[in-house]
């Protein structure tokens, strides 16, 4: 429990959100003994996004089984109660502050204000708009991001429409695209700027192909309708400057318009905090222990950088969760870091950074920035590859890992610099 | 006869390669794990697939997500979604529970993945 | 139903008399045809209150706008609507445009607007140094301010609400005539209202209803503007509001902040055909992005959180018609009041709310119910004053709209106000729920909720923006069934 000093709340780690990163790194906290540990949720529940991701699919690398996303959030909620794990809901933070001053609001215990020696930020991600998009047309009722429709769905019970067209090939997107089949609603097309999908491929298998749904990738939305409820959107071929081809339109009468155009990692109070930014990942610039620039704030999970696999944001958060609960007790060590840099054909590699001489595996995560078949992907110290990964393809859908040994690590001396050499 | 198809068994989505010969599987290629072969041999003969949904439930604002226990034949999704529409349920149901026993007569029974 | 005066059109227009009116002894009843108010012109504008330099002098768009500009800061305050006076550039860059800019300098006095003067370009740069750095020189007006056009509107309207004034909205007129009981019978398709006086303020609107009832014949023209509004977590380019220098190849386009912090571009002018086509086009958002270039050589797409257009209702003749019904007796109207229209707003309602009162006899009411004091917002409040908020009513401690820092309280005293939002676009603009980056994708589900506990009313029934403009078209069980039929 927090000690009241003052009116200030003290608490040794606070975690912001009590979804799957924010879970994972009050378990991983509270196992190295962490007693005085508040998780901060907004939601009437703890479990963050997986509530509404009612399909499967999840913690095959954590679990070793098939799970969907309640269930898998239910295991990480267990956990935390049965470890004792204090979790406060219905609870907003309004602001996180360089100095570890922690500001919240809710019905129940009106403005609080914690100091916590670590904090971890797990606040998730949000989808883009619309608006973010500039579509021109009308602004009926019925345009969704792909995630409100399923929370509609999935967690209230109501159809958000009849007839849809989703724009964007997002996971959530081609989730939503069968989900809506399965509930009775007909997906006349998935349209996806892009010539590659940014969904997982097996998505496009079970959630597309399953049920003839057509993708039409390269072609964009070019017109909104319906003065009140959607009536139909055009669909246009776009050129390789992604520009809308004349004379290729597409009419689709719907009444529902889903989008899945992309997630954006949610980070207003991270940049209240004073954390700096990548503006590749639009998360923060973390080292190898999911540290910020400011000492004892952490950040993991999707406010990181977004995931594809909850099971990868599971692992991060332990990590962020154990190295939180170090700084909290004092032994964090301040010393030199190695930058890593995305090379060719890379895009946001996390962590940015690696401590010099430490005796530990790293697992570099990054977004290939094309499609590459049959590709390596080759990690450099100083100009001198220390890993190398091969794939038959590599995607931006598809989160791409490689992990440095400890041996490796602890002999970085210069700049680590993350590459794709193209295959054939 | 060549086939290539998209291993759904986990989020790496293998581009594999299968051989068949009269219908019946050969071999597999571009699989980088055992389950790819046997997603293989299982997609290109009976294809399966797991169905998860949400089901209205009186005495409940939300309503309960569930699945299949195990993948069900893919040509019977329909008749599935079909079944559970007309499942009667009331709360309170736990977790885990059977919301509808041997679904369209698979011998697979659709279970809650949530409490409510 | 009968009343005394009938007011169609709940505009910043119709409602600043609707206000003024509603302090006299007769009884008010206001139709629109939105499902809110201010859903015409007043929700979509650029939210200048205009210096007044602009004008023609001589001209009512002149005499109204420099009137209504000096009202607004005391009338926000007196309303708690938000207002702020950044001041404003006009900027241009040839020798012609210095021309057009000393004849707008001189217009300026002659209009008695105060503080005006041509600047040049170190001075500009000092003073908006994102300013293209070709700019020769430029119009400085301090007193250009900034406000939320439909925040005024629904303060005006609740304040004369308040006062008896009855609002009717989803009210469309179809026919207006003065029958032999020398009473106006106004149809709508819900039924018919009669009044012994008729005021037109109708917007696009107004000049069909004039041409009902007045033989000289106005005409309005439908101009759409299409504009872009950039995320509030960007930081602002500009201070002021940047105008350009009219040319012979269009009146340019402005890239201003709003009074919440956004930063707005455009508009665009386009003359369309259907008075309520506000949907914006490829051509139209380009031409913005591409002129507001001019101005902010940075100006791109990145960071836009929507685009939007309304239209302005042009009369022909190019000035504001406000008065008598030319030709019909008890009926009075302001027919073409397109920009400067907001800045005009008060003024024209002190001026013909009583012209009205006056020549129908109409004593003024004894008392006056002030209007509400508008509470300060959550998201402006300190922590200290957040915690007493919360005490105050727990529900302002469940945040919905997170992005613009909204809570539970303040959507339902939204909904609860004296002409209440009913519509998830109502408590948006009320509120500012969904107005943030996210764009109501987390809130709206929650708001919506909210309205129909409010209302009574089933989810499936609650609606965008009013009409058939339902959110959801079910529940899952009705879709399960029917698929399964």
């Amino acid at each position: 429990m927090a000690i009241e000093k003052n009116g200030v709340l003290h608490v040794d780690v606070l975690v912001v959100g009590a979804g799957p990163a924010g879970l994972a790194a009050a378990i991983a906290a509270k196992e190295d003994g962490i007693d005085n540990l508040l998780v901060i949720e907004r939601e009437h529940n703890p479990g963050g996004i997986l509530r509404q991701c009612i399909h499967n699919g999840f913690g095959l690398h954590r679990f070793k089984e098939e799970l969907t996303g309640p269930e898998y959030a239910q295991r990480d909620i267990d956990k935390a109660r049965e470890m004792g794990i204090e979790i406060q809901t219905d609870t907003t933070v309004l602001s996180v502050d360089a100095d570890h001053t922690v500001t919240c609001v809710s019905a129940q215990h009106g403005v609080q204000v914690f100091s916590a020696k670590a904090i971890v930020l797990a606040m998730g991600c949000r989808e883009r708009p619309r608006g973010a998009l500039a579509t021109p047309g009308t602004r009926c009722a019925g345009i969704y991001s792909a995630g409100t429709a399923q929370k509609f769905v999935n967690l209230e019970g109501f159809m958000p429409g009849k007839r849809c067209v989703i724009l964007g090939s997002g996971d959530i997107g081609l989730i939503m695209a069968r989900r809506m089949t399965l509930q009775g609603a007909k997906v006349l097309a998935c349209v996806e700027l892009m010539p590659f999908s940014s969904g997982l491929n097996r998505n496009i298998v079970q959630c597309l192909n399953d049920y003839d749904i057509p993708l039409y990738l390269s072609h964009t939305v070019v017109d909104i309708q319906g003065k009140e409820r959607l009536t139909g959107v055009t669909v246009a071929k776009v050129d390789e400057n992604r520009q809308p081809i004349p004379g290729s339109e597409i009419q689709f009468d719907c009444d529902t318009l889903l989008l899945s155009v992309g997630l954006i990692p949610e980070n207003e109070l991270s940049e209240g905090a004073g954390v700096k930014m990548s503006p590749l990942t639009s998360g923060a610039e973390v080292d190898d222990t999911l540290q910020t620039n400011i000492p004892g704030i952490f950040a993991c999970g999707n406010v990181l950088h977004v995931h594809d696999l909850v099971d990868h944001v599971s692992n991060e958060s332990f990590k962020a969760g154990h190295a939180a609960a170090a700084y909290a007790r004092g032994e964090a060590t301040e010393g030199d870091t190695i930058s890593v840099v995305d090379g060719d054909g890379v895009r946001g590699t996390v962590p940015q950074r690696i401590r010099k001489g430490v005796n530990t595996s790293v697992d570099l995560m990054f977004r290939p920035s094309g499609v590459f078949r049959k590709a390596t992907c080759i990690v450099k110290c100083g100009g001198v590859e220390i890993a190398r990964k091969k794939a038959p393809i590599f995607t931006p859908g598809e989160m791409a890992v490689v992990t440095l040994k400890p041996e490796v690590v602890a002999s970085l001396n210069d700049t680590v610099t993350v590459e794709i050499e193209r295959g054939e | 006869m060549e086939q290539t198809i998209t291993c759904i068994s986990c989020p790496v989505g293998c581009r594999m390669t299968v051989t068949l010969e009269n219908g019946a599987f050969v071999s597999v290629t571009g699989n980088t794990c055992k389950r790819g072969e046997v997603y293989a041999r299982q997609e290109c003969v009976a294809p399966e697939r797991m169905v998860t949904a949400v089901v209205p439930v009186a005495g409940s604002a939300m309503p309960l997500s569930v699945k299949t226990r195990t993948p069900i034949p893919k040509a019977l999704i329909a008749q599935c979604m079909e079944a559970l529409s007309k499942v009667q349920l009331t709360a309170p149901i736990a977790a885990g529970s059977v919301v509808l026993p041997d679904v369209c007569g698979t011998g697979v029974d659709i279970i809650a993945t949530k409490s409510v | 139903m009968y009343s005394d005066i009938l007011l169609i059109g709940a505009g910043v227009v119709g409602t600043a008399v609707a206000r003024v009116l509603s302090r006299y002894q007769a009884s008010l009843t206001v139709l629109d045809r939105g499902a809110d108010l201010a859903e015409g012109a007043s929700k979509a504008n650029s939210g200048i209150v205009h210096a007044g330099f602009d004008a023609h002098p001589g001209t009512l768009k002149a005499k109204f706008n420099v009137e209504g500009a000096k009202m607004y800061p005391a009338l926000c305050e007196e309303l708690g609507v938000p207002y702020s006076q950044p001041g404003a550039l006009v900027i241009g860059f040839t020798e012609e445009d210095r021309a057009t800019l000393e004849n707008l300098v001189r217009q300026a006095e002659e209009n008695d607007v105060p503080g005006v003067k041509l600047i040049e370009r170190e001075e500009i740069l000092a003073m908006e140094p994102n300013t293209n750095p070709e700019v020769l020189c430029a119009l400085y007006a301090p007193t250009s301010g900034l406000t939320s056009p439909y925040e005024m509107t629904f303060a005006l309207a609740d304040h004369a609400a308040l006062n008896g004034a009855k609002f009717c909205l989803n009210e469309c007129v179809s026919k207006v005539e003065r029958q032999d009981d020398s009473l106006w019978h106004v149809t709508t398709q819900k039924g018919e209202y009669t009044a012994k006086v008729l005021v037109n303020c109708a917007g696009v609107g107004s000049a069909v209803i004039h041409n009902m009832i007045s033989d000289d014949e106005l005409t309005i023209i439908n101009r759409r503007g299409q504009y872009y509004l950039m995320d509030r977590m960007n930081p602002l380019p500009f201070n002021m509001t940047m105008f350009q220098c009219p040319t012979k190849m269009g009146k340019g386009v402005l890239v201003s902040p709003t009074v919440h912090g956004n930063l707005l571009l455009g508009p665009s002018a386009e003359d369309i055909p259907d008075a309520l086509d506000v949907s914006t086009t490829a051509e139209g958002l380009a031409l913005v992005l591409g002129k507001s270039r001019l101005t902010w050589p940075k100006a791109g797409p990145r960071g836009t959180i929507t685009n939007f257009s309304g239209i302005r209702a042009h009369e022909a003749k190019g000035d504001f018609v406000i008065g008598a019904v030319k030709g019909a007796e008890n009926a009075y109207e302001t027919v073409g009041v397109e920009s400067p229209g907001l800045s005009a707003a008060p003024a024209i309602g002190e001026m013909l709310g009583n012209l009205i009162a006056q020549e129908q006899g109409y004593a003024p009411k004894a008392e006056i119910v002030p209007a509400p004091v508008r509470p300060k917002p959550f998201h402006a409040m300190t922590t200290q004053e957040r915690a007493e908020a919360v005490k105050a009513d727990p529900l302002n401690g469940n945040l919905v709209c997170r992005c613009e820092v909204v809570t539970e309280a303040e959507i339902r005293a939204a909904i609860r106000r004296p002409v209440g939002a009913t519509t998830i676009d109502g408590v948006k603009r009320r509120t500012r729920a969904g107005m943030g980056r996210c764009q109501g994708g987390f809130c709206s589900p929650r708001v919506a909720e909210i309205i129909s506990e409010e209302l009574g009313i089933p989810m499936t029934e609650v609606t965008k923006c009013g009409g058939e403009s339902r959110l959801l078209t079910g529940t899952i069980a009705q879709a399960l069934t029917k698929e399964a039929e």
